[in-house]
């Protein structure tokens, strides 16, 4: 399992290395937010889950993609544009797609896709079924109606949803203490009267446990949770601005990146037995060549066919 | 033949799509226990139970949005807004989730969902409550938007409209929920959207309308019928997608067309249609094709403000008279 998670980490984190410098070749273009450093929560979070489960998260969504299953190839066309990524080249980074995976999004509006969680989990429900809906956002979206309006319905009606806020302390350029009058944010839990939870999320152990747990309330007893994971972006919001300098000091960064979600676990491991600096660079071979052929097949996957620019817009 | 309220062919409707399909549900403000703000959805909770007539708080962006992740795993929603003014606050569900999901996901997410509840002005509601929003919606690519002028229309679209795999936003118009007309029982109406419909056959002018107007347009085809003035009046029934054939064969047939809307000018929905008579029927008119509209202001709550605000019979066979040269 350890390894399967540090596969999963370092997968995104090669993953996003490259795309970022894919974006600075123009090979990707429009938004492009990364997800470096926070890759804890998605593999943490994500190995909990059944493959009839559902995941729908927003825009800062390749990392919990990948985790979820998605091909490097599959997301790479995508963001390249091209025929073969998961939405065939219409999504782009923002929207990434994948009904076989139940994964619902890639949703670009901040806390609009927190209603469609609960509308996953309403689903669920409606069914007599017992999977689960987990929805990622980043704090930000807390400050937004939707997130309030959701919540409530979900605690109202005891829905099988698990609300994750990705806490990377700051909302673009804006921080945590410019933003939230309350800046502990489990107390909205109590708020809607579901479990709240905060927690250090550059654990993966710790993302993993927390993540357990709310699934199984949510399972077994229908009870909604919310989930506070701590954690940081290790770059900037989107391609578009400088990692530090203008809201946040090059010394917070640097300290912050002492606390690698990645090296956090590879040293737990070392320390276990479970892996040497040898395996770890065999992986880390692999894992670059993994990216790279899905670099290359989405340089060679073909545009949309033109036709494509009329196609799903309604159903026929 | 059974003579029922646009209200309760409306209620219909539900009632047997909710029979035919346990997918399909109904969510939105005082639809359950209160039976409907305007009684649309009377008796449905009896039927069919409370977690397929839900009750909700007043969080229309809230429930728009979970009907959205309803629909993406499989679900039917049927979303009520209390009134369509009140569903700005979830536009950004219908706009920015509901519609686009297909194209974003690449045809893997549809949408099979329908957002209704009335739509226009009825009587001194001011401004906040009294407008008619199908040109923003018609606007938007991946929704179609429908709008019944008769009872029969009301159910037969909305059954349609629940069966639709797209999200289809369907307007009621707040005045005609009393009005009554022929829907026979024991019979499966369901109309295509994206079909209009002759209401009234002639030769002489063409009057195109949808919703509460077609109302409008009836009245002044009968009264001008008295005079030797013979009017085609088109229902479109459904904005969009729009039946242009239907507008062009009546145009190209009476060589003179009025435009009617309950909402106002700039960018509204007799600017499209205007567009497509220009194009379709260019040689074929004789007059300039005049509109009728919701005057260009937030609607007055005095009694005759409001009335002078609107568009009316007088308004329309005014516009009428213009275009066969006759003031």
């Amino acid at each position: 399992m350890n390894r399967a998670l540090l596969r999963s980490m370092l997968l995104q984190r090669r993953f996003e290395e490259r795309s970022a410098e894919a974006y600075a070749l123009g090979k990707i273009g429009g938004f492009c937010h990364l997800y470096i450093g926070q890759e804890a929560i998605s593999a943490g979070a994500l190995s909990v889950l059944r493959p009839d489960d559902y995941v729908v998260t927003a825009y800062r969504d390749h990392g919990l993609a990948l985790a979820r299953g998605m091909t490097a190839r599959a997301v790479m066309a995508e963001l390249f544009g091209r025929r073969d990524g998961c939405a065939g080249g219409k999504g782009g980074s923002m929207h990434l797609f994948d009904s076989k995976l139940n994964f619902l999004g890639g949703h670009g509006i901040v806390g609009a896709h927190i209603p469609l969680a609960a509308g996953v989990a309403f689903a669920i429900k409606y069914r007599g079924g017992d999977q689960v809906c987990l929805c990622f956002f980043g704090e930000a979206a807390v400050n937004i109606g939707a997130f309030h309006e959701a919540l409530n319905m979900a605690g109202l009606w005891k829905l099988p949803a698990v609300f994750i806020i990705e806490n990377n302390r700051y909302g673009m350029g804006t921080a945590v203490s410019r933003a939230m009058a309350n800046e502990d944010v489990t107390v909205r839990a109590a708020t809607y009267n579901i479990p709240g939870e905060s927690l250090d999320a550059q654990d993966v152990f710790a993302v993993r446990d927390a993540i357990s747990r709310a699934v199984e309330r949510a399972r077994s007893n229908k009870t909604p949770t919310l989930l506070e994971m701590r954690t940081y972006r290790f770059m900037g919001h989107s391609m578009s601005d400088a990692v530090s300098g203008t809201y946040r000091t090059k010394a917070e960064l640097e300290e912050e990146m002492r606390r690698d979600p990645i090296i956090l676990l590879k040293t737990h491991m070392t320390g276990a037995g479970e892996i040497d600096d040898d395996a770890y660079a065999k992986l880390d071979d692999e894992i670059k060549a993994e990216v790279q052929d899905s670099w290359d097949f989405a340089d060679a996957s073909p545009e949309p066919e033109l036709e494509e620019l009329y196609a799903n817009v309604v159903v026929e | 033949m059974a003579i029922v309220t646009f209200r309760d062919a409306l209620n219909q409707a539900l009632r047997e799509e909710m029979q035919n399909d346990d997918r399909v549900f109904l969510m939105g403000e005082e639809v359950a226990e209160y039976n409907g703000a305007y009684k649309v959805s009377r008796g449905l909770l009896d039927e069919f139970g409370p977690m397929r007539v839900v009750d909700t708080p007043i969080a229309e962006l809230g429930f728009a949005g979970i009907g959205v992740g309803a629909a993406m795993v499989g679900l039917r929603p049927v979303i009520e807004f209390m009134t369509w003014n009140f569903a700005l606050l979830a536009i950004d569900q219908v706009v920015n989730a509901a519609a686009k999901m297909l194209y974003m996901s690449n045809g893997q997410f549809r949408m099979p969902m329908v957002f209704r509840g009335p739509n226009g002005a009825a009587l001194q509601l001011s401004a906040q409550h009294s407008q008619a929003w199908e040109s923003w919606l018609a606007h938007i690519p991946g929704l179609k938007v429908v709008t019944p002028a008769t009872p029969y229309d009301a159910k037969g679209l909305l059954k349609s409209a629940i069966r639709d795999d797209n999200p289809v936003v369907f307007l009621e118009g707040e005045m005609l929920y009393n009005t009554k007309g022929e829907v026979p029982e024991g019979e499966e109406i369901l109309i295509p959207l994206g079909k209009a419909e002759r209401k009234r056959e002639g030769e002489h002018c063409s009057i195109i309308a949808h919703g509460k107007t077609v109302l409008i347009a009836i009245q002044v085809a009968d009264a001008l019928a008295k005079e030797g003035i013979r009017i085609d009046v088109i229902d479109l029934r459904t904005v969009r997608p729009m039946d242009v054939d239907a507008i062009a064969e009546s145009v190209k047939k009476t060589n003179r067309a009025v435009v009617v809307e309950e909402g106002w000018e700039v960018c509204g929905i007799g600017a499209q249609v205007v567009d497509y008579i220009q194009r379709e029927c260019f040689d074929y008119l004789d007059a300039p094709v005049l509109r009728v509209h919701q005057a260009d202001v937030p609607m007055p709550y005095a009694r005759n403000l409001e009335r002078a605000a609107k568009p009316d019979a007088q308004k329309v066979t005014a516009a009428v008279r213009k275009v066969l040269y006759q003031e």
